[in-house]
């Protein structure tokens, strides 16, 4: 067979293949989502309206002082504690009768809460306290409530309520939505968020 | 079998490569289309705290952005060096707030002005007093979604 030199490979197209890369890529970069810890702030109030009575030891008052130290029932505390405090406090489950919790697993202390549903955090904090220190303590605090939601959605249904939250997102979960949502809210009747944040003090 | 043997003879026909560019930059215009990018210049610091009990803010359009922090040094000799707020690409007031929402609210889709939220970057280094009125500004104008936007990582160490 005749040698022949091998055909020359059009070279032209490279920097079209090059940019097609590049775009590619500079889409394929996902820009750095935020993420934040979301919170419902309360409705407007009337001047006029009572609050609601509510049991000394069903409130649980967490207070952020200027120096940006904690207090926790007027006692100061480590914030690597808060959140193990919380948890206590809130699946205490000291009530009896009508008030009683039949899936808390707490000390059943009759000083403590009597139930997650009447439990309420209050937490104050000054003027001049730092927007980071508030960041902590608001972080442990869901964080106290979301170990509470897992335990009991680990226990009813089997899997933590993170991954239940994220199955619903989830376009492609294979199981029936509309239970899904039921039992989300089921669990989060049981351990409603009840955070109250009083106006900072001046 | 010759006859089934590929013709030898003549140079390959060059492929014609006049259509790439177009290629590219129908894909390049798309993209620029589709892409959503809402970045604010930032005129004051913004070094966000840490926190791990956090949700993503995925729908892009449906947030409003409130800054708040110290003036950065460029800004410093103009606005000063207190806590700061700033809305789109300005310095603005705590009185600056409600009408920032309203029109915000006027440019969303009408049924999802009820699922916008408000997302509150603010300085670690801030004040709480600035934040709580800012808060109360958002109450008042019922905008109650909000989120404390952090970066995330363990909240012991902020």
């Amino acid at each position: 067979m005749a040698r022949r030199a091998a055909p020359e490979v059009n070279a032209g197209s490279m920097a079209d293949i090059a940019f097609l890369l590049l775009i590619f890529f500079l889409v394929t970069t996902t820009i750095e989502t935020d993420n934040g810890i979301s919170r419902k702030l309360p409705p407007p109030q009337e001047d006029n309206v009572e609050p609601p009575i509510l049991k000394e030891k069903n409130i649980f008052v967490v207070e952020l002082n200027k120096n940006n130290d904690l207090l926790v029932e007027e006692s100061p505390m480590e914030l690597k504690d808060l959140r193990e405090a919380a948890i206590k406090f809130l699946d205490n489950g000291g009530g009896s009768g009508a008030d009683a919790c039949n899936y808390c697993q707490g000390a059943r202390s009759p000083s403590s809460s009597d139930n997650p549903t009447k439990a309420v955090i209050s937490l104050r904090n000054n003027r001049e306290t730092n927007y980071a220190s508030y960041i902590a303590v608001q972080n442990e605090l869901v964080a106290a409530y979301t170990t509470l939601r897992n335990r009991e959605a680990e226990r009813l249904f089997g899997k933590s309520f993170v991954q239940m939250e994220k199955d619903l997102k989830d376009v492609n979960y294979s199981g029936n939505k509309e239970k899904l949502k039921e039992d989300i809210k089921k669990i989060q009747f049981f351990f409603p968020e009840k955070l109250s944040e009083a106006e900072p003090k001046k | 079998m010759s006859k089934f043997k590929k013709k030898k003879s003549g140079d390959l026909p060059a492929i014609s490569t006049a259509s790439l560019p177009d290629i590219v930059f129908m894909l390049l215009f798309f993209f620029m289309v589709a892409t959503v990018m809402r970045q604010n210049t930032l005129m004051i610091e913004n070094r966000l705290p840490v926190a791990d009990q956090v949700e993503k803010l995925d729908k892009k359009g449906l947030i409003m952005y409130i800054y708040a922090g110290k003036p950065s040094s460029r800004y410093r000799s103009s606005a000063g060096n207190q806590a700061r707020i700033q809305l789109n690409d300005k310095f603005a007031d705590l009185s600056d707030v409600k009408p920032f929402v309203l029109a915000e609210r006027a440019e969303a889709r009408e049924e999802l002005v009820n699922s916008l939220i408000t997302a509150l970057k603010v300085d670690g280094e801030t004040n709480m007093g600035l934040v709580g009125d800012i808060k109360k500004e958002l109450r008042e104008v019922q905008a109650l979604k909000i989120n404390y936007t952090t970066r995330v990582g363990n909240a012991l160490d902020n």
